[in-house]
């Protein structure tokens, strides 16, 4: 390979072979290493979120398996139970519960440098099916130094209504992926990541309401929408067996929504089989063009989802991993435990049970046990 | 000028422009700086700072459901060459 580049490149006259050495400089020494498939892993997770009167629990399984080290085939599956007496259901309807079921089967191709990732998924609702599918293609070059990945999903989702058997609805949505991860030194990455999702259809709630001269009325949100997100993060080995890790995304839409969300992390070992990890996440963003609290003229659409209102949030969370079973050459299992605390405080979204901006406490615990082989 | 006419002249002046130019040259492109047997530390999985899988898409799930803000945050953009 080394020896067909020299000969062509010595006929290649002067200007012309400089182009070809810079071009080469990047791809061609990306033979030095393979990319490698995921690593073999499988995962049992066991989740609570518990915060703004909706508790949702459930268990998750991941299993991951290489072929020939040319393929990586996974599966995974994934339960949420729903208790659901949030501000929405207490004051417009009456408190319920649902179970949501999700599946992913996905298939990994290794070729040299490059990496194709083909995924399917099916997330089910009694009212809601979301059905999925993916391509994922990723690149090293330069040494393998640098990283690049695109990536499509295409969605359909069919919505229905409990309360209405004649209502039916879809949704589709188009996801757009381009990331670039950057190994700056030996101690250090960064990377980039630019998500475009553009969605068609229904794209609100059958059972929500809106407020307009204080009277419920049902939502009625534009059928279109696309977005944008663009996040950059680098994360650093501090030595001594510390690394920390900073991000920052930025994201805008077609309904005047911008977001900013900021998170910092940092995580050590202790003692050989210990490895502690703390983090914050601060995130803000204003409300879309046709929300309202409480709307005082007729407009073509209105929303009074408070996913859609002006409010920031505040998380801080802790996770501490143990490594229980450590065979090297052949496997590791770690026991994992997570909780995250976050705090919602919304700007124009009356609790209409007391007058005052609604604000909660939301808490988020993980265990899970990992196992890679 | 017609068309047939200005192509030799607007070539000749493109080959008199590229000969005047040979001193020019393109910026060497730098050498990859960090080698394969350089990224021990890259390859810990302190380095990983995001979740394991399913605590990853866990935690996402429960904050897209609640804010407007969504995308860029799987981990695509790829690894760090050093698995």
């Amino acid at each position: 390979m080394a020896a067909t580049d020299a000969r062509i490149a010595s006929r290649l006259p002067g200007l012309l072979r400089r182009a070809a050495g810079l071009l080469g400089s990047l791809l061609a020494v990306g033979g030095a290493k393979a990319i490698e498939l995921p690593e073999n892993r499988a995962e049992a997770l066991y989740h609570v979120y518990k915060g703004g009167g909706v508790t949702a629990d459930g268990p998750a399984l991941l299993v991951r398996k290489s072929l020939a080290d040319k393929v990586s085939l996974s599966g995974s599956y994934y339960v949420d139970a729903v208790s659901n007496a949030s501000i929405d259901v207490v004051t417009t309807a009456s408190p319920f519960k649902e179970k949501r079921t999700s599946y992913d089967l996905g298939i990994d191709y290794a070729h040299r440098d490059s990496l194709m990732s083909l995924s399917v998924y099916q997330s089910k609702e009694p009212d809601y099916v979301a059905d999925a599918f993916s391509l994922d293609v990723s690149h090293e070059f330069f040494g393998n130094m640098t990283t690049v990945a695109l990536g499509y999903t295409r969605a359909l989702d069919k919505v229905s209504k409990k309360t209405e058997a004649s209502f039916s609805d879809y949704a589709k949505h188009w996801q757009y992926r381009l990331g670039l991860t950057q190994v700056l030194t030996p101690s250090m990455l960064a990377s980039a990541n630019l998500e475009v999702v553009s969605d068609d259809g229904y794209l609100g709630n059958p059972y929500r309401a809106a407020r307009v001269f204080g009277a419920t009325v049902p939502e009625r949100n534009p059928r279109t929408r696309t977005s944008r997100a663009l996040k950059l993060r680098v994360i650093g080995d501090l030595g001594d067996r510390n690394a920390a890790r900073a991000e920052y995304r930025y994201f805008w839409d077609t309904w005047a929504i911008k977001a900013h969300t900021l998170e910092v992390g940092y995580s050590r070992y202790v003692g050989s089989d210990w490895l502690a990890d703390g983090f914050t996440r601060l995130y803000k963003q204003n409300d879309a063009l046709f929300y309202s609290d409480n709307a005082m003229s007729e407009t073509t659409y209105i929303s009074r989802n408070r996913q859609l209102s002006a409010f920031r949030s505040f998380g801080l969370g802790g996770k501490l991993s143990y490594t229980a079973k450590r065979v090297p050459g052949q496997y590791e299992m770690k026991i994992v435990g997570s909780i995250e605390r976050i705090r919602f405080d919304y700007k124009n979204f009356t609790d209409i049970r007391t007058g005052e901006a609604y604000k909660f406490n939301a808490n988020l615990l993980q265990l899970y046990v990992t196992a890679t082989y | 000028m017609n068309m047939p006419r200005a192509l030799p002249l607007a070539l000749l002046a493109c080959s008199a422009a590229l000969s005047g130019c040979s001193s020019f040259s393109l910026p060497k492109m730098p050498e990859p700086w960090v080698k394969p047997y350089e990224r021990e530390r890259l390859a810990d999985p302190i380095m990983k700072g995001s979740a394991d899988p399913l605590s990853g898409r866990h935690r996402e799930h429960v904050l897209v459901v609640r804010e407007a803000a969504r995308g860029a945050n799987s981990a695509q953009g790829g690894g760090c060459g050093c698995n």
